[in-house]
């Protein structure tokens, strides 16, 4: 225990300047066990050597001091529990050891720092070694803040339950009195734009600066609340530090210091227990004593104080004190990672309450400090790795997922958004034809197929999400799902992959290789604690997002009911395993199908060239068919298209790659941002829309439209006001939503046998006009059997022939079939094998 | 060493090595990694690697300069800590010794294999090369030669004793730069084929090479600087120091003692440990001093194209380019049983490259389905040594019910060892992949077999390949030669496809190939392989007025016949055109070019077309 660990000094580098500290190194008188302690190498300040004496250390007990708070030497057992002194203090092992913190006085001539400052009177010249904190005007600083700061830009839904316009922290600590649960989160950013200089201090001194915090929030509670019972003092953890927010741009820079960087929980280990404070007893007198930890370190009192034996300490484990530990691997997430690199990973400490907050898989922004450890290759051997190993001890966690990431979660969104980028986008979408130059920015590389392509940008919109739940209707579906059949080379994959590519929670699955398993979501047995784990599918995944579905037609029926319920309800429940639940699925659906006689039928409804049930298919809010043109002039300008992407530079195409950025931008932009809302004339146009619809179809004894078109179409409409970002929907969104459903339909749900827009193709799988004719068919048939006289039994074939004789048209066997099932239903008669009887 | 640190010696040595490894040939005097058993290597010195990143372990913080003092006479010295793995402290070394760190870096640290699938004789002649102070010709002698294609897989393990001799050697004639084998080890120590069972650790480490049956050092190389620019999967040759300081070793001996000592220890597991610091005699370290990314690792050829004394090797080889090519049209003709439309577009596949990507969309990749193929033969196995002969890095894949599912394709994350593990599909750019479907039998593929099947799908539409991170995927472009021999088409999806049409079945095939490949001249092989290499790399356009007369053809084809005729097919016929249009050497377009692209497309189409009616037939 007495090996002496290879210490970096905490503060060397941070303090004024570094070139010539270096410069003036100079050995230490001191032997090596004192050099271990000593927090800092001298600085320029302080260019003589500066003496440790031994004698320091018992000066430090000082309960008034904010240094010893955090130790649990300064613990009074037995005390009322309330009040300041009377709460027992817990040590932060988050912070490390502060013990050994001094202050040093500014003015005097850099020799006597071993002043310990006890008096408030030396306030503004006493700081703590190595920092520029001063103890005294910190805690102050800090006081004042917590009791006047108000958030200007406060959001309602950040807080349930505060008054905005009260200081935000006292209600903070009225809850703790209130909750009794010893923790005050302050936001940085907060204690940024109250004191700068406080927060600059708070971000390079954590260490010092925190335990200052502690004490200046104690004081004011129990000045506040003195009868309030805590289990333990107040401890502050602050987040949302801005230092740095990416694991990958972490330096040697940053140790020691505060930082936040967000990330994905990878593994976590078990529970560690930590010495925190050893306790000896003598062999001899049996005279104990208590020994605190200092950096993972015991110092193992080699004389007993009171017999003065050399040697007779011996530890008793079961009288020491422990804290909890847990060790936590980070991963960076993905959307930070530059392309083709493998993610970086940073380990985390986490200590007493916030062991076991957070579980593998889990997205966090963690606030912690940042710290190096040397490696001793072997503790046999003197030398050591020249690597160090880091890791953060954590202060706060904060999740991202759940509800947060969905949701406007203010920091991270506007740290999206430069104000400059919102200029550009903002003046991006007053131009005119912003419509038309978004969906020509969407997939350059496919070519034409503009109504198609603006139909997914408002895909990628969105409608607004609107509430009914209290009316009892529930969430109305603010997606848009949209269909693409057609011909297999057309495009659809590539068109599939670049909108997976451009949204970021995109998913693309394809519907042969996937099982409904692989879409919802499954249960899986943790091996290691036995624990039963959900895992999400692709539907879940793209929660708010795009999940693209290729080769539609080749999903089997099982995988495919599944989506019935996503497509309207936007959730999935899920009974398996004894997990019953029901999961958010609000993602829009772009699926592609090919025909089932691999080339379009033109003389086929859609059902009947796609074979996908009418039920899923009405769910759907456009069906675009892709089909190869007949056209002289399109093929001469998709020629030249496709030559020009084999030769074009690399330039060029760098060019459209910034195009995506902007596009992605944009998009996100206003799907957090833009709310629209129908306007009165908006609506007038919607009802005029619909009934001119309705009324097409009407004059020829058929609905060609039902209220989920109309629905459809205020979705279609609220997505193309997102795309003028404009805050209410207009007769020109209306207008534009009512051209492209109106050609998505025309190309859909044309009854390939009369030419004419039906949309029970979609809705019942039948254009009215085939429903007729089935109905004739079977009352020919029933007449024919009827003038067969009163036979009991008729053959099938010859039954078959002899209609088809009768009939002026093509009868097929399946209308045959058709035709008898139908009689069949109404217990005219019943088949059997070749044979079919009356009934 | 007292001194300030100076941050601009860093920059000094970087360029020191710079000019000198320029110097005449020195970079054949440096000792390479891949052809030298580690044991050989004098531990410190300077060595050189062909290496593909396969895997970034999290950077680290290194001690930039740190000081010790010893307790005795209390005298501070200041240490460099750059390219090393153990701070040391001298003669005066104690268990009293403290390190004080100074200076903190970061530096980041690759995992580093041979480049997957890499061919024989890209490896000899490397070999070779490097022992060019030794013998200057490049030549090499016919027995040799004949040996590499019989027993490429023996390659690592026999020669050992000619290795020996070679570096005994060099020894006498050793430079400065690079390191001095020691004598004395040479009979002591085993074959390199023993390194992988190492004596420190039961069982042994998986080395984690892409490719199964692989064998060479893998590598831990720390880079320094600017590591941002490498990628996973980026073939590298980097120069470097070689660490295999025991100290390393020893580590993971006594770590499981210590560990209950050490708190800091309880940070990673047993596993993660074992992973990222192997022990050095397993898995050296080389502290990276240059390092460059390589545009192919074809050793006949310069290794970057842009300087100046390479352009003239270049245009001399344009120069002579039609001969080689009618050469080789000839040769893998023969190959084919003397199918002359299946050689042409088996060279069209050979030198085809993903030249760039419109936002989803590789350009460039020409995947070749070779149906026809007869079953159950030996012919595909002969296809692949041939393909093997003539490209750097190549690999065959077996698709049988049983590989597919139980190997896994896609590289996946181990979250307790902390790294990447391989699969078939991490390959070096320009790796061609002859994936063999004869053997393909019909059979039940479970989860994993479809999850490859579509993992290999992916790889040949859009050319990339999603590793699995359990949690979430992402997505590695890549750049593969894909090339399926099948018996009729092909299950994958495939750019074109090529009905084979022998002309001759030899009654024996193996000996049929055997003789065509010993009737080939070494220097004529040569010359194919610069072929192939090298025609990949040139630039392309196409002219307006070309552009105008594609457009008009594609019009009028359109007319004619607009029922098989699809933008497919443009983009097909395009990508024939260029392929066609560099393999002779030219870098525009020609209207000849472009005909005779237009012929080769119909021909192809008119033998699948009768393909189908001989099918239909005997339906």
């Amino acid at each position: 225990l007495a090996a002496q660990d290879a210490r970096s000094p905490p503060s060397q580098k941070r303090r004024t300047d570094d070139s010539t500290s270096t410069g003036d190194l100079q050995p230490m008188p001191t032997s090596p066990p004192l050099d271990a302690q000593s927090p800092g190498a001298p600085d320029a300040l302080f260019s003589s050597p500066p003496q440790f004496r031994h004698s320091a250390i018992p000066l430090d007990f000082d309960i008034s001091s904010p240094l010893t708070y955090g130790t649990p030497s300064s613990r009074v057992e037995g005390t009322p529990r309330s009040g300041v002194r009377g709460t027992p203090v817990r040590q932060r092992p988050d912070l490390g050891s502060v013990r050994k913190a001094r202050q040093v006085d500014l003015h005097s001539d850099g020799l006597a720092e071993d002043v310990v400052g006890t008096e408030q009177s030396l306030g503004q010249k006493l700081v703590i070694w190595g920092t520029d904190v001063n103890v005294a005007s910190c805690k102050e600083k800090f006081q004042r803040f917590l009791q006047r700061f108000i958030d200007p830009v406060a959001k309602e839904d950040e807080d349930i339950g505060l008054d905005l316009n009260e200081p935000r922290y006292m209600q903070r600590l009225e809850e703790i009195n209130m909750v009794g649960e010893p923790f005050l989160n302050v936001n940085c950013d907060h204690l940024r734009s109250f004191d700068e200089n406080l927060y600059r201090q708070l971000v390079c001194y954590p260490q010092e600066v925190i335990p200052t915090f502690d004490m200046a929030a104690n004081e004011i509670f129990f000045d506040r609340f003195p009868d309030s019972i805590l289990e333990h003092q107040i401890q502050v953890r602050p987040y949302n530090a801005l230092k740095t927010r990416n694991m990958r741009s972490l330096n040697p820079e940053d140790i020691d210091q505060l930082i936040t960087i967000s990330g994905m929980v990878i593994r976590s280990s078990q529970l560690i227990p930590e010495m925190q404070e050893a306790f000896f007893k003598c062999q001899v007198c049996a005279f104990t004593t208590r020994v605190e930890i200092d950096r993972g370190r015991i110092a193992e009192p080699s004389v007993c104080k009171n017999c003065n034996t050399t040697h007779s300490m011996a530890l008793i484990h079961n009288r020491s004190m422990f804290s909890d530990k847990q060790m936590i691997k980070l991963q960076e997430s993905p959307e930070d990672m530059p392309a083709g690199q493998t993610p970086h990973t940073v380990a985390l400490f986490a200590h007493n309450d916030l062991v076991d907050k957070v579980q593998p898989g889990d997205r966090v922004n963690v606030t912690g400090i940042y710290r190096a450890v040397p490696i001793r290759v072997n503790p046999r051997i003197s030398s050591v790795k020249s690597v160090y190993k880091t890791h953060i001890d954590v202060i706060h966690y904060r999740k991202t997922d759940a509800k947060r990431l969905h949701g406007v979660d203010e920091e991270t969104e506007q740290k999206m958004f430069t104000e400059e980028r919102v200029e550009i986008l903002k003046e991006l979408s007053k131009k005119a034809d912003i419509f038309e130059r978004l969906s020509s920015a969407l997939a350059p590389s496919i070519y034409e197929h503009e109504d198609i392509k603006k139909g997914i940008l408002l895909q990628l919109f969105g409608g607004s999400r609107k509430d009914f739940t209290r009316t009892g209707r529930g969430n109305f579906r603010a997606e848009i799902n949209i269909l693409l059949c057609g011909d297999p080379g057309t495009s659809k994959s590539q068109l599939l992959q670049y909108v997976y590519n451009l949204v970021p929670r995109g998913q693309y699955t394809s519907g042969k290789g996937s099982s409904a398993v692989g879409l919802t979501a499954y249960v899986m047995k943790d091996p290691e604690t036995r624990q039963l784990v959900l895992q999400t599918g692709a539907l879940v995944l793209s929660d708010n997002g795009i999940c693209c579905i290729d080769e539609f037609d080749k999903m089997n029926e099982s995988t495919r009911s599944v989506l019935h319920e996503v497509m309207e309800q936007q959730t999935l429940s899920i009974a398996k395993a004894g997990i019953i639940c029901q999961l958010n699925a609000r993602t829009s659906i772009l699926a592609a199908a090919n025909p089932i006689e691999s080339q379009w039928n033109p003389k086929k409804t859609t059902i009947e060239n796609i074979q996908l049930p009418h039920t899923l298919l009405s769910r759907f809010d456009l069906i675009f068919l892709m089909l190869d043109p007949r056209d002289e002039a399109y093929d001469r300008r998709l020629a030249r298209h496709l030559v020009s992407l084999y030769y074009q530079s690399e330039e060029q195409m760098e060019e459209e790659y910034m195009d995506m950025a902007v596009l992605r931008d944009y998009i996100a932009y206003a799907r957090s941002y833009i709310n629209p809302r129908l306007s009165e004339e908006a609506s007038q146009a919607l009802i005029e829309a619909y009934v001119d619809m309705r009324k097409i179809g009407s004059g020829r004894g058929m609905v060609s439209a039902y209220p989920r078109q109309l629905e459809s179409l205020i979705r279609l409409a609220e997505a193309h006001a997102k795309v003028r970002f404009s805050e209410k929907v207009e007769t020109i969104d209306v207008e534009e939503a009512k051209r492209l459903h109106r050609e998505a339909l025309k190309q859909s749900a044309t009854d390939p046998r009369t030419g004419i827009v039906d949309i029970s193709i979609l809705t019942t799988g039948m254009s009215a006009t085939a429903r007729k004719r089935k109905e004739e068919l079977a009352q020919a048939l029933r007449k024919l059997i009827q003038s067969k006289g009163r036979t009991p039994a008729l053959k099938y074939q010859q039954l078959f022939d002899d209609l088809r004789a009768q009939s002026d048209t093509a009868v097929t066997k399946e209308m045959f079939e058709e035709a008898l099932r139908a009689l069949a239903d109404d217990d005219f008669l019943t088949v059997t094998g070749k044979t079919v009887r009356l009934l | 060493a007292q001194n300030v640190p100076n941050s601009d010696w860093e920059k000094k040595v970087t360029e020191y090595f710079k000019e000198k490894l320029k110097e005449n040939n020195a970079t054949n005097w440096v000792p390479s990694l891949n052809d030298v058993p580690v044991h050989y290597l004098k531990p410190n010195s300077l060595v050189k690697f062909r290496c593909m990143v396969q895997d970034m372990f999290d950077p680290e913080f290194y001690m930039g300069v740190y000081e010790t003092v010893d307790p005795n006479t209390n005298a501070r010295v200041l240490h460099f800590g750059k390219y090393r793995d153990v701070a040391e402290c001298g003669v005066s070394c104690t268990s009293y010794t403290n390190f004080e760190m100074k200076i903190r870096q970061k530096d980041a640290t690759f995992y580093c294999v041979p480049v997957p699938g890499e061919s024989a004789w890209v490896k000899e002649i490397s070999f070779f090369a490097s022992q060019a102070r030794v013998s200057p010709s490049t030549s090499y002698t016919p027995s040799r030669h004949k040996r590499s294609y019989e027993e490429d897989e023996d390659m690592d393990l026999h020669p050992s004793k000619q290795k020996e001799q070679h570096m005994g050697n060099s020894c006498c004639s050793g430079g400065d730069i690079h390191g001095c084998v020691e004598p004395k080890r040479l009979e002591t120590e085993a074959s390199a084929g023993h390194h992988l069972i190492a004596p420190n650790c039961s069982p042994p480490l998986d080395l984690n090479f892409p490719l199964p049956g692989e064998k060479g050092p893998a590598c831990l190389v720390k880079v320094y600087e600017s590591w941002d620019s490498f990628k996973v999967n980026d073939v590298l040759e980097v120069y470097g120091i070689l660490s295999v300081d025991p100290v390393l070793s020893i580590v993971n001996n006594e770590e499981r003692d210590s560990s209950a000592l050490d708190p800091m220890e309880c940070m990673d597991t047993a596993e993660e440990q074992r992973v990222h610091s192997p022990p050095a005699s397993l898995v050296p370290r080389i502290h990276v001093i240059l390092a460059q990314k390589l545009q192919h690792i074809n050793p006949l050829l310069p290794a970057c194209l842009n300087e100046e004394e390479s352009k003239t090797f270049v245009s001399n080889f344009m120069s002579e380019l039609s001969p080689v090519r009618a050469e080789l049209l000839g040769f893998l003709t023969h190959a084919l049983l003397g199918d002359s439309l299946a050689a042409e577009y088996l060279i069209l596949h050979l030198i085809s490259t993903v030249y760039a990507r419109r936002d989803v969309l590789p350009l460039g990749k020409f995947t070749v389905n070779l149906s026809g193929c007869p079953r159950n033969s030996i012919f595909t196995e002969h296809i692949y040594r041939i393909i093997q002969q003539l490209v750097p890095a190549s690999y065959r894949l077996q698709m049988t019910i049983e590989n597919m599912n139980q190997s896994r394709f896609i590289p996946h994350k181990d979250y307790t060892a902390n790294r990447l593990v391989s699969g078939v599909l991490q390959l070096a750019s320009n790796t061609s992949l002859v994936v063999d479907e004869t053997q393909l039998e019909q059979g039940q593929l479970d989860t994993t077999g479809v999850h490859n099947v579509t993992a290999l799908g992916n790889l040949i539409t859009w050319q990339k390949v999603d590793y699995d991170f359990n949690y979430h995927q992402m997505e590695f472009p890549c750049n593969i030669n894909v090339l399926i021999t099948s018996e009729g088409r092909s299950l994958l999806p495939s750019d074109c496809q090529v009905h084979l049409q022998p002309q001759i079945i030899p009654p024996n095939m193996e000996e049929y190939i055997n003789s065509l490949l010993t009737a080939v001249l070494p220097s004529v092989l040569n010359k194919f392989r610069i072929y192939l290499s090298l025609l990949r790399l040139l630039d392309y356009s196409i002219s307006d007025e070309v552009t105008k007369a594609v457009e008009e053809d594609f019009v009028e084809m359109r007319k004619n016949d607009p029922e098989s005729i699809t933008a497919d097919d443009l983009h097909r016929t395009l990508l024939v055109a260029r392929f066609l249009s560099l393999s002779a050497g030219q870098t525009t377009l020609s209207r000849e070019r472009w005909l005779r692209a237009k012929q080769l497309e119909a021909l192809r189409k008119a033998r699948l077309q009768q393909q189908k009616c001989v099918n239909g037939n005997e339906l």
